[in-house]
């Protein structure tokens, strides 16, 4: 594909709300993770984001009210993102720039609110609960084009995990023929009971914080997240420098809905498919940034997956270990991580591990390091075998 | 504005079992009846699926197996394109219940069948596809938004495509909260025409006879408030029972042979789609 411009970038999760503090966070190699203390639960460690809970959406939005909005309006808000889509919309037109936002779950922490609150005798919900601006998942995209005044096309992706990188496949799509010169992309997982006692229930929930490709890692901390980016087309984007998306690739596993391919078939797909997409060698990356939750499973599947297409020629970490894993946002918040990559020209080396899988074959960096980093691969992975490999770089 | 080819559809709702059985009544040779859709446990899956398959996967399964056998393609080419409004609620509700009760704990299966994409894994897996397949939402504007996307990335990717629509109702006390009337689902495969815009690869040279030819595009402003719903009675009536039923004027369009042109509500604007036997 042409390259697609990355005009804006934002990001909040639990090491920071923007660039400078989520840097800062990777450079000094302090972690997100806390103790799990969300809605009297104490399921394993959570990346939560602080202010959520007070941060009130704007008035005239307020129908959209739930933490996932809340926390897809923190990012919204943070690094002058409106400021940037406004001038995209007076240059380009507002009907020019499409919304294509991911989420696994969208709101339903307020639909979980409101079951437990069902009507003793007729088990109903309560008149208030609002379920089409909160849970529905065309709540975070309309959410979103409304906060940004867009009347491009919207719509929400929703595939696990793989959510808001699946959703830089499809707005490619849309620029790519033309329906859009712009799209607003990334999207919010927000933590919620469902998330936590569903990874409890699979024993994929360490009670420790996660430590992502570690010889006795043992499992997942649970993170919340909200990023966005605005993607233009090379038509009309100014030349010159800055961020674009080089290359997006997609592909199922065909196996299982929540066990990965053993033979990593799948990833290797998606990261082949993403390389062939960008025109560019398996040497051309500096630095992948792994999907990399910490599981047994997954770590070992993505490391075979990063054998067999980079060898041991590049550098890879998972950042996990900083935010945990926040569900279907991971894909933008670590696009937004590999962003910083390149700027400060660093390879973050995954945090709290202390002994590298000895049966990994891959190049994982430990500690961080200091070199040129041009271009980064981040994969997602998601259940149901749904995978996604991007790359990020500057633009040619 | 993408230009793409229709190769193979199916539908499965109330009185339209299946595409072939359908066309009498999209084509208003013969009176729509009700009569509730069952579509059997899906034979492509393995048998602890194939039993646990409720009532989405099977009606998605359905017509996605239908179309691409019309289309005369293997099941594990086409890319994959799944919308729907409410997912599977059946499996939602039972979470939500199981974390209301005195444990709290929930089911490890029904959590992972609980994700949007759980259709789009399942096709996946019973097609042997590796395939991209993504999933949206996007609450009554779910087939619009499909269909719009579906041309996009066929037309783009230069590729053969499968999309599927679909939405069943939802159980109490969702059903309050979102009504689905009854189960319906549709499916597409379609291909690049090869002259539309920003398509860098062109047609496919094996794609078998095309149906039709759909013209899709993009435009700010609301459609015309009916202007999309068919022309026959009984689907008419079905057409705003269920997100995916919007699709049944693109289906009538279809059964007959018939030029038509439509416009579909997205996201406060709306979908533009030309129809040419």
């Amino acid at each position: 594909m042409r390259p697609l411009a990355v005009r804006a970038l934002s990001a909040v999760s639990g090491i920071g709300r923007g660039a400078e503090a989520m840097f800062g966070a990777l450079r000094d190699r302090r972690s997100g993770l806390a103790p799990c203390d969300f809605e009297r639960l104490s399921i394993g460690w959570t990346g939560r984001v602080a202010g959520v809970e007070t941060h009130a959406l704007p008035s005239r939005l307020a129908q959209f009210d739930c933490r996932n909005n809340r926390l897809a309006d923190l990012a919204l808000r943070t690094g002058g993102f409106v400021d940037i889509v406004a001038d995209a919309r007076t240059r380009l037109g507002a009907d020019r720039i499409g919304v294509v936002v991911g989420t696994s779950t969208s709101g339903i922490g307020a639909l979980e609110a409101a079951y437990s609150m069902r009507d003793p005798d007729t088990g109903a919900l309560s008149p208030d609960f609002d379920y089409v601006h909160s849970h529905d998942l065309s709540s975070l995209s309309s959410f979103v084009q409304q906060a940004l005044c867009l009347t491009g096309p919207a719509m929400t992706v929703s595939a696990a995990c793989a959510s808001s990188a699946r959703c830089f496949v499809d707005a490619a799509h849309f620029i790519e023929t033309g329906i859009c010169d712009a799209v607003v992309v990334g999207g919010a997982d927000s933590l919620c009971a469902m998330t936590l006692r569903g990874f409890a229930s699979l024993g994929l929930v360490s009670p420790n914080p996660c430590r992502p490709c570690d010889a006795a890692r043992d499992g997942i901390s649970v993170g919340e997240a909200a990023g966005f980016a605005l993607l233009e087309s090379s038509r009309t984007s100014p030349s010159g420098s800055g961020l674009a998306v080089l290359g997006t690739g997609g592909s199922s596993d065909a196996h299982h809905m929540s066990a990965p391919h053993p033979e990593a078939l799948g990833a290797v797909l998606a990261m082949r498919a993403a390389l062939a997409d960008a025109g560019l060698s398996p040497e051309a990356i500096d630095y992948v940034n792994l999907h990399g939750t910490g599981t047994r499973a997954n770590d070992a599947m993505e490391d075979r997956a990063v054998m067999a297409v980079f060898g041991r020629g590049v550098a890879c970490s998972s950042t996990k270990g900083w935010t945990g894993h926040t569900m279907g946002s991971s894909g933008i918040l670590e696009l937004a991580i590999s962003a910083l990559c390149i700027e400060h020209d660093l390879v973050p080396g995954c945090l709290s591990v202390e002994t590298v899988d000895p049966a990994f074959e891959a190049r994982v960096a430990m500690a961080n390091e200091n070199r040129s980093v041009r271009r980064v691969m981040t994969n997602s992975f998601g259940f149901g075998g749904i995978n996604c490999s991007l790359i990020l770089g500057a633009m040619p | 504005m993408i230009e793409v080819d229709v190769l193979g559809v199916s539908v499965l709702g109330p009185g339209l079992p299946g595409w072939a059985e359908s066309v009498p009544v999209l084509t208003g040779v013969r009176e729509w009846t009700y009569a509730v859709a069952n579509p059997p446990p899906p034979a492509l899956l393995p048998a602890n699926e194939r039993r646990r398959a409720g009532i989405v996967v099977r009606l998605a399964m359905a017509v996605a197996e239908e179309a691409v056998a019309m289309a005369g393609l293997p099941r594990d080419k086409p890319r994959g394109v799944f919308a729907s409004s409410s997912g599977d609620g059946v499996v939602l509700h039972a979470i939500l219940s199981a974390m209301i009760a005195s444990d709290g704990q929930i089911s490890p299966t029904q959590f992972h069948n609980s994700v949007h994409n759980a259709v789009a894994a399942n096709w996946t897996i019973g097609a042997g596809s590796t395939r991209p397949a993504t999933s949206i939402g996007m609450h009554d504007d779910t087939f619009a938004a499909g269909l719009l996307k579906a041309a996009a990335e066929t037309s783009h990717e230069g590729e053969t495509l499968l999309f599927c629509a679909y939405d069943a109702p939802l159980p109490e006390p969702l059903s309050a909260k979102r009504s689905i009337a009854f189960p319906f689902a549709l499916a597409l495969v379609i291909a690049p025409s090869g002259r539309c815009s920003g398509a860098p690869r062109g047609r496919p040279d094996h794609a078998p006879p095309s149906i039709a030819r759909l013209t899709v595009s993009y435009a700010a402003g609301p459609p015309e408030p009916t202007g999309w719903l068919p022309a026959a009675a009984g689907p008419r009536a079905l057409a705003t029972g269920n997100p995916a039923a919007r699709g049944l004027r693109l289906l009538e369009a279809l059964a007959c042979r018939s030029q038509d042109r439509f416009s579909l509500p997205l996201s406060g604007g709306r979908v533009n789609v030309a129809v040419t036997p």
